[in-house]
């Protein structure tokens, strides 16, 4: 079992005849993912690394099964994009696309949640189930198939972490990166329901930064129920300067909200354990599975 | 991006919000003429794009166009937050009855825009709501029904309006939020909205913050302030497409993905050290873009060692190891270095830089160590 996508998923890539759509098409390919269609308004009839290219997401379906959709669409367009594939019935759309207006995003989300879909992103690197599918831009060596849920606001720090997840032995469930904007689809509460239900996750990585409350929200949710799958959080810009964005649009201290601090104090009173440096994290979850064991 | 003040104002008005009458000025003389024009008494406000100016004694009031010319002069020649006040804005001074706040911002969690509204304006919102939340009245926005004239009258009840003057106050929440939908705002807000002793509504500051990512559709939004408060490295590294934020320590840090930078930044001070500035080269990045990143930090005088972190995904470690040497060769730096690659190419990145004699560490850790070292004068 896995979330989110599996070897079941198959693909649909919008904005596949751009540079960065036909590159990481190909780099998904070579991984094994399932890519059936692609989706360029006006470049209709065209191959990419061999996946037929449609003029909309509509006419990709009635030729092939899908059940996700990828969009490296530019920042204006990328909104269009998404709600082409909600309204098409596409279930899971992951949005890797940088700098979309806040506003689009809200109403991508809000449509998204009347259709029953589930926006992952924007400015993700995406969702990966080691050795079954990868949709995303994430390196796939880094990671192995394991026992460790990754939910993440960032790309390569994630990649730091699964790295030494899988040099631990303990791999990886799935790994989600939910993205660095200030408003994503999805928020680490509603991932740690999923991973709860995955019998395959024994334990949670949760990788959070400076801007919003989405940290303290999950703490409030993991002490609140008393979530019973050990989670270590890392937290990134306990230097950062308040006021100033330090690289994604959601990383920003805004007045008093939203320091590291703040979530850290948040997940030490919920119980779950901080990790100081990111090689601490796959330390602290081989202690607590290994304890974990013995107590069974 | 932050507006001003006086640009904030200028958009509520078009949008039918009262605002005082108001001019301008740049110099003491244009004070005092202004304050005659107005109506004294007047306030005068520096115009800066930081938070807390009154308190930092940015404002001052002037019962005469005298009082007016010497209340300009002290603030033309003050620095608020770091900032050479250049600007002041004359205003007309309201007669008070009360002072309301209303604001529109993104809710984070809900993914939404909310409206907020309260009676206690002319205070910090955040303190107002942790002190008192009742006090503090939320709507969140269905992004796809949009804000409804109802929502602009509960809002209106809620701060314990009736009648023709909830009407007054809720025509304005219903333009507020407009101006904020319209701007792509981030954060409007209204503080304080003034309730004037004859029962009108006056919109006495303003505060609007655009989504910079919403930017490229909005031309006519452009703030004078744009850039005020950022040092040379900082400006040069904005044109270059770098995001850089410079601090105050002395280990210049250079790394891809801003969750891994900030991170970086961590460990330097973990153990021990002061980071000297944040620097994303973001995915992907080319010789170019690296030797540009790395030579922006080498010009900060205050940095004494350079950490540089990479986790290769889409970036290749070879273009990072290719663009530190076009970097030394281009701007010859004595500072020492400190190279972490990992992942796509690295093996042909450490050959690359070992030919130059710069030897490139495995653990991101162990690197931000050696660099606090280095910065502490080890060997």
């Amino acid at each position: 079992m896995a979330v989110y996508v599996d070897a079941g998923t198959s693909v649909i890539v919008q904005g596949i005849t751009g540079r960065q759509g036909s590159y990481h098409t190909k780099l998904m390919l070579e991984y094994g993912t399932r890519i059936v269609a692609g989706v360029t308004p006006g470049k209709g009839g065209m191959e990419v690394h061999g996946v037929p290219v449609y003029d909309c997401v509509e006419e990709a379906l009635e030729r092939h099964e899908a059940n996700a959709s990828i969009i490296f669409v530019p920042a204006a367009y990328a909104a269009q994009a998404a709600l082409e594939a909600i309204d098409a019935g596409i279930k899971l759309v992951v949005i890797i696309t940088e700098h979309i207006p806040v506003r689009d995003t809200m109403t991508i989300i809000a449509h998204a949640k009347r259709k029953g879909a589930t926006i992952i992103g924007p400015n993700t690197p995406g969702v990966i189930t080691p050795q079954e599918c990868k949709l995303g831009i994430m390196p796939g060596r880094v990671f192995k198939r394991g026992v460790v849920g990754v939910i993440s606001r960032s790309g390569t720090l994630t990649y730091e972490i699964a790295s030494a997840l899988t040099r631990a032995g303990l791999g990886q469930s799935t790994c989600i990166g939910i993205g660095g904007d200030p408003v994503v689809g999805l928020n680490f509460v509603e991932v740690l329901e999923e991973f709860l239900e995955d019998e395959e996750t024994k334990a949670v990585a949760l990788i959070g930064e400076i801007g919003g409350n989405l940290e303290e929200e999950a703490a409030r949710y993991i002490a609140s129920t008393g979530y019973p799958k050990p989670v270590v959080a890392f937290v990134a810009g306990r230097t950062a300067p308040p006021g100033r964005r330090m690289g994604h649009a959601g990383a920003i201290i805004m007045g008093r909200a939203g320091t590291a601090q703040s979530k850290i104090e948040a997940f030490r009173e919920a119980g779950v354990a901080v990790a100081e440096k990111p090689s601490d994290v796959a330390r602290i979850l081989t202690e607590r599975l290994k304890g974990s064991h013995e107590s069974i | 991006m932050r507006l001003l003040e006086c640009e904030a104002k200028e958009i509520l008005s078009k949008y039918g919000i009262p605002t005082p009458t108001g001019r301008v000025v740049e110099s003491p003389e244009q004070a005092k003429e202004a304050a005659g024009e107005v109506g004294c008494p007047v306030v005068l406000k520096a115009q800066v794009p930081v938070a807390g100016r009154g308190k930092a004694g940015g404002v001052l009031f002037a019962e005469t166009p005298e009082e007016a010319e010497d209340a300009a002069r002290k603030l033309l020649s003050t620095e608020l937050g770091g900032l050479r006040v250049r600007r002041v804005l004359v205003e007309q001074k309201i007669q008070i009855k009360r002072e309301l706040y209303i604001g529109v911002t993104v809710d984070r969690l809900a993914r939404t825009y909310v409206a907020i509204a309260s009676t206690e304006g002319g205070v910090d919102i955040e303190e107002v709501a942790l002190r008192s939340p009742e006090l503090v009245h939320k709507l969140q926005v269905n992004p796809i029904l949009g804000f409804q004239p109802h929502h602009a009258r509960i809002l209106a009840k809620r701060l314990g309006y009736r009648g023709q003057q909830m009407l007054s106050l809720a025509g304005l929440i219903s333009r507020h939020y407009r101006v904020a939908e319209d701007c792509d705002a981030v954060l409007s807000e209204i503080n304080p909205l003034v309730e004037t002793v004859d029962g009108q509504f006056i919109a006495v500051d303003a505060h609007i913050i655009v989504d910079d990512s919403a930017l490229y559709r909005h031309p006519e939004l452009r703030s004078e302030a744009e850039g005020w408060g950022l040092t040379e490295r900082e400006l040069e590294a904005r044109k270059a497409g770098l995001a850089y934020v410079e601090l105050d320590g002395d280990v210049g840090v250079i790394g891809n993905g801003a969750g891994l930078v900030m991170a970086t930044l961590d460990m330097v001070k973990l153990h021990g050290g002061r980071p000297a500035n944040f620097l994303d080269v973001g995915g992907g990045a080319q010789m170019e873009r690296v030797a540009k990143a790395l030579e922006i930090v080498n010009s900060n005088p205050r940095v004494k060692v350079v950490l540089i972190n990479i986790l290769g995904g889409i970036t290749r470690c070879d273009e990072v190891a290719r663009g530190i040497v076009e970097a030394q060769r281009r701007s010859p730096s004595s500072k020492p270095m400190v190279v972490r690659l990992m992942g796509t190419m690295e093996d042909e990145g450490r050959r690359i830089l070992a030919e130059e004699g710069i030897e490139a560490m495995e653990s991101m850790e162990e690197a931000a160590r050696r660099a606090v070292e280095l910065a502490f004068g080890g060997a």
